[in-house]
């Protein structure tokens, strides 16, 4: 295979592959994972408060 | 029991340690510009010393804001962001300690060197030999610390945010470590071991992926978590945002060759660069819309929050910035562009507007966080330095568009008989007004950081919890 045909190739593979991702990011079997990863974000405030304590109850000790 | 609850608890020092650094190397940064911009309008300011001459204060600035203020923010966030998307406490603590110091110790080595003259030459990557392995040494422990944290995650997806972070500690790594392969001559000198067009294609493909990887994925990852969280909503949509990072990804690495148009590089690889950096402008825009999209049904909360309003507004110097790079991009509008001080306002929409801003907004939102308040000690100083940054910015391009353009104009002017109109010292006449103008849009920019540093030492001194949030009605 020369070069060229190499590189026709890899480019057909290449967009396949993105058609591939989007299909994937907007099926709707994606979509409440997607949903649900997007609020992650807002789910650990406990955690983060105690860290944020962390000096204070060693203080009180 | 404390050791079990540090154990599950996250690791911030290494985060504040990071965050202060943020602003005092932004402040010196910033101000090392200032004084050079300053030096284009008063020459005399080098005080004819070779330390402070343009040329070695130059890198000095762009090491300065890049890996010493930017870095230091990507740090920052980056470990913050992934211990709370993760739920985990950091891989290692000593490891991260490490990338701290070791960080600090590359900055303090570039801070001694460049002023001496000590150099590679190659723009964005000056730094001599023994300083290019400490890089890679703290880089690679970042990485198993930044991956480390991912693999040991409690929640089993792995937010946005992090994909972009992965992406740019990984990039970066292999960007240094190729366009750094040099032939060390003794402690102070070596040289690339590539040779012509060649190097400068190495070069340029190190050179735009700094912009595209550091300076964009990392600061897209910065993007994808604080503005949701300063919003208070999730990101407009979580979908987009998974194409966003795969085609900004794929596209970006490609786009170098646009800094060679009309030189020793072959055409075609120009043209190729061409092309893929208009490309370019898709995934950008989708990532900006999907930023401020974030914000419907939430506008009103630009009007309390200085913090959103730093965040929303450099996601739109970041829209004008990428719409900008690939019009530059185009071979016919770079002939024009190209050498001028429109690549210098261009770049510094997206460092000024862009990437300072996010991080800015990102280092008002880690203070309180990080430091047990409920918010910054003066919202009002925010507000102000806010102000300050924007004028500061829009002064700085909009005196390099005008200064460029005519350049590329005066350059390019012939008369009848095909003889140059203008000589290069009459075009440099003319830009005298516009350097003055960014010198004071540079000082607007320093005086803002000033005040950050004061509304930050402020809030981190202050009486633990003693700053209450702000509520406001809907």
């Amino acid at each position: 295979m020369d070069y060229g045909t190499f590189r026709g190739i890899f480019t057909l593979v290449l967009m396949v592959l993105f058609i591939v991702i989007v299909w994937w990011a907007f099926s709707k079997r994606s979509k409440s994972k997607f949903d649900e990863a997007a609020n992650a974000i807002f789910e650990d405030e406990n955690k983060h408060k105690t860290t944020i304590n962390d000096k204070k109850k060693e203080s009180e000790k | 029991m404390s050791q079990v609850a540090s154990q599950t608890e996250y690791n911030y020092k290494v985060v504040r340690q990071f965050t202060i650094m943020t602003v005092i190397w932004g402040l010196i940064g910033m101000s090392v510009g200032v004084l050079i911009a300053a030096q284009l309008v008063w020459p005399a300011l080098n005080f004819d010393t070779p330390w402070l001459t343009y040329s070695r204060l130059r890198p000095l600035h762009t090491n300065a804001v890049i890996f010493a203020f930017g870095t230091s923010a990507l740090f920052a966030t980056a470990y913050y962001v992934v211990q709370r998307t993760c739920q985990t406490r950091l891989f290692s603590d000593k490891l991260a300690a490490f990338t701290f110091w070791g960080w600090q110790l590359v900055i303090v080595l570039a801070v001694i060197t460049l002023p001496l003259g000590i150099t590679q030459g190659k723009e964005y990557a000056e730094l001599e030999w023994p300083i290019d392995l400490l890089i890679t040494i703290v880089w690679v422990s970042f990485a198993v610390v930044f991956f480390g944290t991912l693999i040991k995650r409690k929640v089993s997806h792995i937010y946005v945010a992090n994909w972009f972070y992965g992406g740019f500690i990984l990039t970066v790594a292999v960007l240094h470590i190729v366009n750094s392969m040099a032939i060390p001559v003794s402690l102070t000198k070596s040289y690339s071991i590539y040779a012509g067009a060649v190097d400068a294609m190495v070069q340029w493909w190190y050179g735009h992926n700094a912009v595209g990887f550091l300076l964009t994925a990392g600061f897209l990852g910065m993007m994808y978590y604080f503005v949701p969280k300063q919003a208070g909503r999730p990101v407009y949509s979580y979908r987009l945002s998974v194409v966003h990072f795969w085609a900004l990804v794929s596209l970006y690495i490609w786009a170098g060759p646009h800094h060679l148009h009309y030189t020793a590089l072959p055409d075609w690889t120009q043209s190729l660069g061409m092309v893929m950096s208009i490309i370019l402008f898709v995934p950008s825009w989708g990532g900006m819309i999907n930023g401020i999209m974030t914000l419907s049904g939430a506008w009103h909360k630009l009007r309390h929050d200085p913090i959103l309003r730093f965040l929303v507004v450099s996601l739109s110097f970041y829209g004008m910035s990428t719409f900008e790079g690939p019009m530059m991009a185009i071979k016919s509008v770079n002939a024009l562009s190209h050498y001028t001080d429109w690549t210098v306002g261009h770049v510094h929409s997206g460092a000024l507007g862009w990437v300072a801003m996010v991080s800015i907004g990102a280092v008002y939102h880690l203070v309180p966080n990080l430091f047990s308040q409920g918010r910054m000690y003066s919202t009002k100083l925010i507000n102000t330095h806010f102000w300050l940054h924007t004028i500061g910015v829009v002064l700085y391009i909009v005196a390099m568009w005008i200064s460029g353009v005519m350049q590329g104009l005066m350059w390019r002017a012939v008369n009848s008989d095909g003889t140059l109109m203008y000589s290069f010292v009459q075009s440099l006449e003319a830009s005298y007004p516009f350097y003055f103008m960014r010198f004071v849009g540079g000082v607007f920019i320093v005086t803002g950081m000033v005040i950050m540093l004061y509304n930050v030492l402020k809030t981190v001194s202050a009486e633990k919890d003693s700053l209450e949030a702000e509520v406001h009605p809907a």
